[in-house]
């Protein structure tokens, strides 16, 4: 325990942290001010999070020092973390559902105060008051909005004394409404004398928020720099490394023709609750159909319905016009993936879940081309030419970085998982091409890959179906914009007309009476 | 207070774990002999302070367990086969991810079938009771492993409970058949003792050859059927996640359905093969607890044919050391004997530990920094 003289609340300096042989943080130096917002920026696996977590307790680094408050410390598990006034809000919440608020907060601490929840709600209440939270001691978690949930692990971690806060990813989950709310909440933090640290990869709200950034990539320190001095295309380049044009490139859409028409889709979860109520859209050749909306609002239910993976109520209908006899419509329900898949119906969907549902994580390249396709042919045993063939020509067309065609998928990078999976997809020369958050956690250049290949796929006539979370690339990316709210549709609007403003409006408020109108 | 404070406080631990990445195949062996040698010496330390034994000795009486004659040699390759038989049918079951724990159920209603038809059908020509032997016994075996598989397709229940209670279903149906065929005599004794019908033929002059063949074509074409055909994709996809396999458009009840009739055949084999081809005759403990090893056996060898040979004849061989070592010393009982299989095998299976795993110590540079 050095005292060391500086200006700084926290002072990381040189800190190296290896996994193996990959090296996740290589020499980084970070420092922020009290009362300071600082951004960390970079892509996906650029260290952000490796480096938090060392400050967090979570992970302990190879080398390098922690400085906080001009004495050198030694954080070995969250315990000491908190114990220093450090608390992090990690992208996936850690609540326990089935508790309220109070209790969740109750949690974890020491003697007897943990078992006095009339004590502990005053104090949240207090702290709520505070800093303008909206949070109600008593409300059990799984009541809570995602929004509300997040709050909760702030009010948590503010419980416990902490003045310096880092924020894992904060805005992924939120609406541009609630996003404002939580900045607003942020700014009220700062004034406090509060340090608070935010990992993003959003480049607007860097600019928005923060006082300084902090830029990283690859695991190494690039620059920190005063976010009045910097740019959207400025900040991108550290980030990436190179030069980068920030244009997706959205063409008019070329003769359009109904591809396929939804009727009266509904359907319910397991748990018998509705997740799709009555939805009515179609869907054009040629032209790329944005679906907005707040995770977990009927998004994944919509796109395995028409896939065939999820079971519909009586009277839904999707109908599939076949390219060339488009006076033939085929109805897709009632059929399974197989069904469609052997009537030469070619459906390609990306899921949300890659390794989960997309793609065998334990097979090679080769062995994931031929998940769909492995029956055809009469023989017993499997065909391993042409998967390999087309292994070997997504590899070299996308750029896929893997050991080799047999190196399970599961080991590569998240840019390359997808670009498996969607190089896959495309090379069933799809009639429709359904996406789910397709560049999820993918860095800036892999998302315009992906960006450009539903592009050129929409040039082709294809009709592409593209959920996606970030408003910004839903705007710049597709023709029309399918707003879904609590599983029903709230509108259909015009991508290149509209704004953010009322697309998040559109995904909050449902609108009342008949919003069918699409 | 103060001290353990500072104990808390007081640096970078002293040992981290960290992963390995891409170990080579060599190193790997190496790690793996290297633990054997360990376990020897440690072993050795062990015979010594307790019976002042010298323990090379003691090494060569147990490799005599296996290898003192032909006859025992031909022993332990014939228990080799039949673990690595069940392994072979359990194979597909756990690649699926279906956790299959009646193999000693399955192997034992394999081998009442076989018993059945020696004991009824003995008039038989000799080509044609093999043929119902064998049908019975692969009948029998795929209804034992078909039924948790119906139970799982349809209502999703546990497989687990289901397989493992079948084991007990299993023993007391041949509990009471054994009862009923022997009638007034104390045991069942062998089947057709003078006629010899049903019995495996010697080949080569030598008993068991035919069971080491079968075995082995049965074990070869596990490992094409789960690497090579589209059944065993299926299998993969489905072990992997149900949910990739419905995206894929793979049928997951049929595909369960269809494992485990395969699996519980070839128990049913085994059963077969060690009715006709071991004992000649069928009690409770045919099966040997062998279902349940080959248990290990499969999943050490993450499914390939190839390692689960080498698994199994590495039980059998530390099996039959034990034994041959409690009978040749007075002071080395049973007990003493199991000791030292049980550290050899942790020895061995700590090894993979190491292979996937290394330590990093606490650096010179670090412990400077804290000053």
């Amino acid at each position: 325990m050095r005292v060391i003289a500086t200006q700084y609340a926290v002072e990381l300096r040189n800190i190296t942290k290896t996994f193996g042989s990959v090296v996740a943080n290589n020499n980084v130096s970070l420092n922020v001010r009290s009362g300071e917002i600082l951004s960390l920026l970079g892509e996906n696996g650029s260290g952000k999070t490796t480096l938090m977590n060392m400050l967090a307790g979570i992970y302990f680094p190879d080398s390098g020092q922690i400085i906080i408050k001009g004495t050198e410390v030694t954080i070995r598990d969250p315990h000491d973390a908190l114990a220093l006034g450090i608390g992090m809000i990690h992208q996936h919440f850690k609540l326990v559902d089935v508790f309220t608020a109070a209790e969740n907060v109750a949690l974890g601490l020491e003697g007897k105060e943990a078992f006095n929840i009339k004590e502990i709600s005053k104090k949240v209440r207090a702290i709520c008051e505070r800093y303008g939270f909206d949070i109600d001691p008593a409300q059990k978690v799984y009541d809570m909005s995602v929004s509300q949930k997040q709050t909760l692990e702030i009010v948590k971690v503010l419980y416990r004394g902490a003045d310096i806060l880092i924020l894992d990813e904060p805005t992924a989950v939120l609406t541009p409404q609630e996003t404002e709310k939580l900045f607003a909440v942020i700014r009220n933090m700062k004034a406090d004398g509060k340090s608070v640290i935010i990992i993003t990869h959003k480049l607007h709200e860097v600019l928005e928020v923060s006082d300084r950034v902090t830029i990283l990539c690859k695991g190494e320190y690039i620059a920190t720099v005063e976010t009045g001095e910097a740019t959207e295309l400025s900040l991108t380049e550290m980030m990436v490394g190179a030069k980068v044009t920030l244009d997706i490139g959205r063409t008019e859409p070329v003769n359009p023709v109904k591809r396929l028409a939804v009727k009266k889709l509904s359907c319910r979860n397991h748990e018998g609750v509705k997740v799709l109520d009555d939805i009515n859209f179609d869907v054009y050749s040629g032209e790329i159909l944005g679906i907005a909306g707040i995770s977990g609002c009927g998004q994944k239910e919509l796109l395995e319905a028409i896939a065939g993976l999820q079971p519909t109520l009586s009277g839904s209908s999707v109908e599939y016009y076949p390219p060339g006899e488009e006076d033939k419509p085929c109805q897709l329900l009632g059929k399974s993936a197989r069904e469609i898949h052997e009537r030469g119906i070619s459906l390609a969907f990306v899921p949300e879940d890659r390794l989960g549902m997309g793609l065998v994580g334990s097979m090679g390249m080769t062995g994931n081309m031929m998940l769909k396709s492995y029956t055809e042919g009469h023989s017993f045993f499997l065909r391993s030419k042409e998967p390999r063939e087309l292994a070997e020509q997504i590899k070299d067309e996308l750029g896929v970085v893997t050991p080799g065609l047999n190196t399970p998928v599961r080991r590569l990078s998240g840019g390359n998982v997808q670009k498996v999976l969607v190089g896959r997809e495309i090379s069933s020369n799809p009639a429709v091409l359904m996406t789910a958050y397709a560049v999820r956690g993918l860095d800036i250049n892999t998302s315009y890959t992906i960006y450009h290949l539903l592009n050129e796929q929409k040039e082709k006539g294809v009709a592409v179906i593209y959920v996606g979370e970030d408003l910004d690339v839903l705007l710049e990316l597709c023709d029309r914009i399918l707003v879904l709210c609590g599983g029903k549709l709230n509108g259909i609007v015009d991508a290149r007309s509209t704004t953010k403003e009322e697309i998040g409006l559109l995904m909050t408020n449902l609108k009342a009476g008949d919003s069918n109108n699409g | 207070m103060d001290k353990k404070q500072l104990k808390k406080s007081g640096g970078e631990p002293l040992v981290r774990i960290a992963k390995r990445e891409g170990v080579p195949f060599w190193k790997a062996w190496g790690v793996r002999v290297i633990a054997v040698i360990l376990a020897l010496i440690v072993c050795a330390i062990f015979i010594y302070l307790v019976t002042k034994l010298n323990p090379i000795q003691v090494y060569k009486v147990m490799l005599e367990g296996s290898f003192k004659s032909k006859y025992k040699v031909l022993c332990t390759l014939r228990d080799t086969a039949l673990l690595l038989g069940i392994g072979v049918a359990l194979a597909p079951a756990f690649k699926m991810r279906f956790w299959n724990i009646g193999a000693e159920g399955q192997v034992l209603m394999g081998g009442l079938a076989t018993a059945a038809v020696m004991v009824y059908c003995n008039e038989l020509p000799a080509w044609l009771l093999f043929v119902v032997m064998l049908a019975a016994a692969l009948c029998a075996g795929a209804i034992w492993g078909l039924i948790p598989a119906i139970f799982k397709s349809k209502w999703d229940t546990n497989e687990t409970l289901i397989t493992l209670m079948m084991n007990y279903v299993a023993i007391n149906i041949v509990l009471c058949v054994t009862n009923l065929w022997r009638g007034e005599k104390s045991s069942m004794g062998t089947i057709n003792m003078h006629t010899k019908a049903g019995w495996f033929p010697e080949i080569f002059g030598y008993r068991f050859i035919l069971n080491i063949i079968i075995i082995f074509v049965l074990a070869i074409a596990m490992f094409i059927y789960l690497k090579r055909s589209k059944h065993g994709f299926e299998i993969s996809v489905v072990g992997e996640s149900a949910n990739t396999a419905k995206y894929a458009g793979i049928n997951v009840k049929k595909v369960i359905i269809r494992t485990m009739l395969i699996s519980g055949a070839i128990c049913g084999i085994c059963g077969f093969i060690t009715v006709a081809g071991r004992d000649q005759t069928i009690s409770t403990a045919t099966a040997g607890g062998y279902g349940f090893t080959a248990i290990i056996v499969a999943w050490l060898a993450k499914f390939n044919s190839f390692y689960m040979a080498l698994i199994s004849f590495l039980l059998i061989f530390l099996e039959n050391g034990a034994a041959q070592i409690a009978s040749a010393y007075s002071s080395l009982n049973d007990y003493a004997a199991s000791i030292i299989t049980g550290i050899i095998l942790f020895f061995i299976l700590g090894s993979e530990f190491f292979v996937n795993y290394r330590f990093v110590f606490r650096t010179k540079a670090a412990k400077e920094v804290k000053g």
